[in-house]
């Protein structure tokens, strides 16, 4: 007999950081595979530059704050952030694309502001916004997905265009990218032409697929299954994508319903771009949202209006990664205006 | 059984109210249910502390040598919030001091030792029995005082102290025994379940309630269908016996409360504010102990548990009786047992030995081993990553992992705003946290340094207090003293200035004085010297006498 001493509860669940970050890895799989069949060997390259450099950037910072290294490291939070940034990069990012965004996520997003736990903003998207600033030509560097005129290029014009070698014998950049759907519709609609012109069109016609867009309906489609069984593992919580997406579905449904020629259906936005990764996988970090259940809710709202705001008027692709940090700021403010009302307080009756 | 025969309970849960939060456990109970209530054989030797309850330490009334009855007091209650110990068997007191015994700060308290006769000689007994329904709730009060009944829940609530009879609806008896592993309440409820309600029958003849609650967990089907026979045998129509789902903490008092009237007691305050009261199914056992066989309280079931123990079940223990000899009883610890705890698993204190007594708050001995509990280690755990799953389960609606910062970062008057001492520690926080956060510990940490700090605030604040009134007192003095001596000097020029004209009155008549006698002398001057009548030889004689006189004075110089 030990007579071990230790203080109450005696008890807790087998779940730890480590199994719930990898367990937000795994949702990600058929998601990025979906995302690789339609997007060639950019999408692999992504992952593996990002996650390289995100777990040494990780390490070397956490050998600079004389942190103990492997624990760390083996909580899994870099690898999510690293496989976040990835998917959301165009498939053809230059290598030092994805170097700068993964560096800067993980050293000034994460590290500057105290590590895990402390960042106010969200890794992933800092890394994500800066090279989205500082780079917009090659952020649009998306390949043709597959089932587009030839589709994606091959291995090694991958290789060769990711990593910049053997540039004169490769296809030109322009000639295996094109725009995202979501880009392509503002472009047009910005000309004056009406939605269904534009989806019927001869060029960009191709490219919008059966729902919303080759290809990204199916990704959504598989992240929003993966994201379904995180709610059910109790890994996220299901009122930030609910309340994501509800709020998203009725702002555009209100804008098409009101104008349904230069507005997109609430389908389109759901289904397209990064919406179902930033409902079930972004918005859902928790060190950076609200963490009371009202201001949760609020929270998610609030990256949703923001990123149909920028989706519809604004100059940038997607919205979504500015959407997120402009709501992270918020969360001290939310966090302090929605506490709970504990147990036996009475209800304000001003 | 027909529908009239279930029309004491609510089977529909629809209908229950439900508080915020929770985490539903594995009850590991049936471990403890296999066997009945076992009868722990006397021991030689029981040690029984004074502080087994809330509020002030009893008066002791015995001495060391004392002969004691079993049931006979040794300790009477002092002041309001207190409560009596009694000998649990006859013998002698052979000793009245500081030993060891199951608290949370371990340190030693005072303890009366008794050493038994094994006669189980009682102390006459006189039950008031079915005439209790006779008696004023003060008297009643008084029976129950007197038997040494607090709380048997676990807080150890001197039961007396809150059996108000103003204004009270509810009568709630707790028999959810929420916490995993312990079902001493269970085998209470199954084997005595007739006893348990006549209990409740008297308190709420004391508190003049409208309605009684027996309140039970659904993973006690067979408590509930003894309580169920027992409330149709008592013949009440007052008496509902209600299912609560099994969720942890549903057996906090405010926690069931909520559930069963969907009221919530106000912060700060009270059950009796909003009408109800709540009292423990083993605390009813003693007070029908206590009014039907004037036994007070000198045992009480105790789970025997875990999978460190050879043979878990329950026991009826006398107070004071060696945890030690409860184990053994039980056929001792297992090879593997790693850890002796006292309630429990969320809420329980790891004792660092058995050598302690049995006290009235032991509703649980469990000995874990290896897998079923795991002690978390407090010092590397991960950091918080805001997950807010702890807000999810409180009970309390708090937000934990908000005081976990307050608390961590000594923010405690934000951590005070955020309603920290509404935290009734059950533990559901840490024990969802996937970081293995330690959050209770936090909590009870901050709440000891706002004790202190406020004791420290007291204390400074009637030293503050002391040296500013000796700073008036001194300065009082000062002038006071001051005043003093101007009066006194006062007093002294005003004498000067008297005792001058005094002088010149004095003067004066000695002037007068002598002035009227150099008067009467040159008046009387003839008749001074009445020599002019004399004889020459006398004259002669007179001249021979002043020679004389000159010649001695000529001689002394």
């Amino acid at each position: 007999m030990l007579f071990s001493k230790a203080d109450a509860p005696h008890l807790t669940t087998s779940s730890d950081v480590q199994s719930l970050m990898l367990k937000v890895v795994y949702a990600l799989i058929p998601g990025s595979i979906a995302m690789f069949w339609f997007f060639g060997w950019g999408v692999l390259f992504n992952l593996v530059i990002a996650i390289s450099v995100s777990l040494i950037a990780e390490a070397a910072m956490l050998r600079l704050r004389r942190r103990p290294v492997m624990p760390a490291l083996s909580d899994g939070s870099a690898l999510v952030t690293a496989c976040l940034l990835a998917l959301a990069l165009p498939p053809l990012a230059p290598w030092w694309l994805t170097t700068i965004a993964s560096v800067f996520a993980i050293v000034v997003a994460k590290h500057l502001y105290g590590g895990l736990g402390f960042n106010p903003f969200n890794p992933a998207m800092v890394g994500y916004v800066v090279v989205m600033i500082s780079f917009p030509r090659e952020m649009t560097f998306w390949t043709l997905p597959m089932g587009v005129a030839e589709g994606w290029p091959g291995f090694i014009d991958t290789v060769s265009l990711v990593f910049g070698l053997g540039a004169a014998d490769s296809p030109g950049i322009d000639a295996v990218t094109m725009a995202t759907p979501i880009d392509t519709l503002k472009a047009q609609v910005n000309l004056e032409y009406d939605i269904a012109y534009v989806r019927a069109h001869r060029v960009y016609g191709e490219l919008f697929g059966t729902v919303t867009g080759v290809g990204w309906e199916w990704i959504n489609g598989l992240y929003l299954l993966g994201g379904i069984w995180l709610i059910r593992q109790r890994v996220i919580d299901i009122r930030l994508p609910l309340s994501f997406l509800i709020s998203l579905v009725l702002i555009s449904n209100f804008f098409a319903v009101f104008d349904y020629a230069s507005y997109s259906s609430a389908l389109f936005h759901s289904f397209s771009g990064g919406t179902m990764l930033a409902a079930f996988f972004i918005i859902t970090d928790p060190v950076s949202a609200s963490t009371t259940p009202k201001g949760r809710i609020i929270y998610a709202a609030g990256i949703a209006t923001v990123t149909y705001v920028i989706r519809t008027w604004g100059g940038y692709p997607d919205g979504i990664a500015f959407a997120v940090l402009l709501m992270n700021m918020t969360v001290p403010l939310l966090d302090h205006y929605t506490r709970p009302r504990t147990y036996g307080v009475a209800e304000r009756r001003e | 059984m027909n529908a009239a025969d279930n029309s004491n309970i609510v089977k529909t849960e629809e209908d229950v109210w439900h508080f915020h939060g929770g985490i539903k456990l594995p009850g590991h109970k049936q471990m403890s249910t296999q066997t009945p209530i076992a009868r722990v054989p006397a021991s030689k030797r029981y040690v029984i502390p004074l502080n087994q309850h809330k509020g002030a330490e009893g008066e002791i009334i015995v001495a060391t040598g004392d002969r004691v009855l079993k049931g006979q007091m040794l300790a009477r209650p002092h002041g309001l919030i207190s409560a009596a110990i009694h000998a649990p068997v006859s013998g002698t007191v052979i000793e009245i001091a500081e030993h060891r015994f199951p608290h949370p700060s371990a340190l030693p308290g005072l303890c009366i030792v008794i050493e038994n006769d094994f006669q189980s000689e009682w102390i006459e007994r006189k039950p008031v029995a079915g005439d209790y329904i006779n008696m004023s709730s003060h008297d009643l009060r008084t029976i129950i005082r007197d038997a040494g009944i607090v709380g048997l829940g676990g807080a150890s609530f001197p039961t007396a102290v809150k059996q108000t009879e103003v204004g009270i609806d509810t009568l709630i008896l707790n028999g959810v025994e929420c916490e995993p592993y312990i079902s001493c309440d269970d085998m209470l409820m199954r084997e005595r379940a007739d006893e348990i309600i006549k209990g409740l029958q008297i308190i709420a003849h004391i508190i003049r309630a409208k309605t009684c609650v027996v309140a039970i967990e659904d993973n006690k089907p067979e408590a509930i269908t003894a309580v169920t026979s027992a409330v149709k045998h008592s013949g009440s129509s007052t008496i509902k016996v209600q299912r609560v789902s099994t969720i942890y903490p549903s057996g906090g008092e405010r926690q069931l409360i909520k559930v069963i009237t969907g009221k919530e007691v106000p912060v700060n305050g009270l059950p009796s504010d909003i009408h109800v009261l709540c009292h423990h199914v083993a605390t009813s056992y003693a007070i029908y102990k206590a009014v039907f066989e004037a036994e007070p309280l000198i045992s009480r079931i105790v789970t025997v548990t875990g999978r460190g123990v050879q043979s878990p079940q329950n026991l009826e223990v006398d107070i004071g009786t060696a945890i030690q000899d409860c184990i053994e009883f039980c056929g001792g610890y297992k090879k593997e047992a790693q850890s002796l705890i006292m309630g429990g698993p969320m809420m329980g204190l790891t004792l660092d030995t058995d050598q302690l007594p049995v006290i009235k708050s032991t509703n649980c001995l469990l000995v874990s081993a290896g897998i079923d509990i795991t002690l978390p280690s407090s010092e590397n755990h991960m950091p918080c990553i805001r997950c807010g799953k702890c807000v999810d389960v409180c009970p309390a609606n708090l937000l934990p992992q908000q005081l976990y910062w307050f608390s961590g970062s000594k923010h405690y008057d934000r951590a005070i705003e955020y309603n920290l001492f509404d935290c009734i520690e059950c533990g559901c926080c840490a024990y969802v946290c996937p970081s293995q956060i330690p959050l209770v510990q936090y909590y009870r940490h901050a709440k000891s340094d706002i004790w202190e700090q406020e004791r420290e605030r007291k204390k400074s604040d009637i030293a503050r207090e002391r040296h500013e009134r000796r700073l008036e007192r001194l300065e009082k003095q000062k002038q006071e003293r001051e005043a003093r001596l101007k009066k006194k000097r006062e007093a002294l020029s005003k004498n000067k200035h008297s005792r001058d004209t005094e002088m010149e009155k004095k003067k004066a008549l000695i002037a007068d004085a002598l002035a009227r006698v150099k008067k009467k002398r040159s008046k009387q001057n003839i008749k001074l010297r009445n020599t002019e009548n004399l004889t020459a030889e006398q004259q002669q004689k007179i001249k021979e006498a002043d020679a004389r006189r000159e010649q001695m004075k000529q001689q002394g110089k």
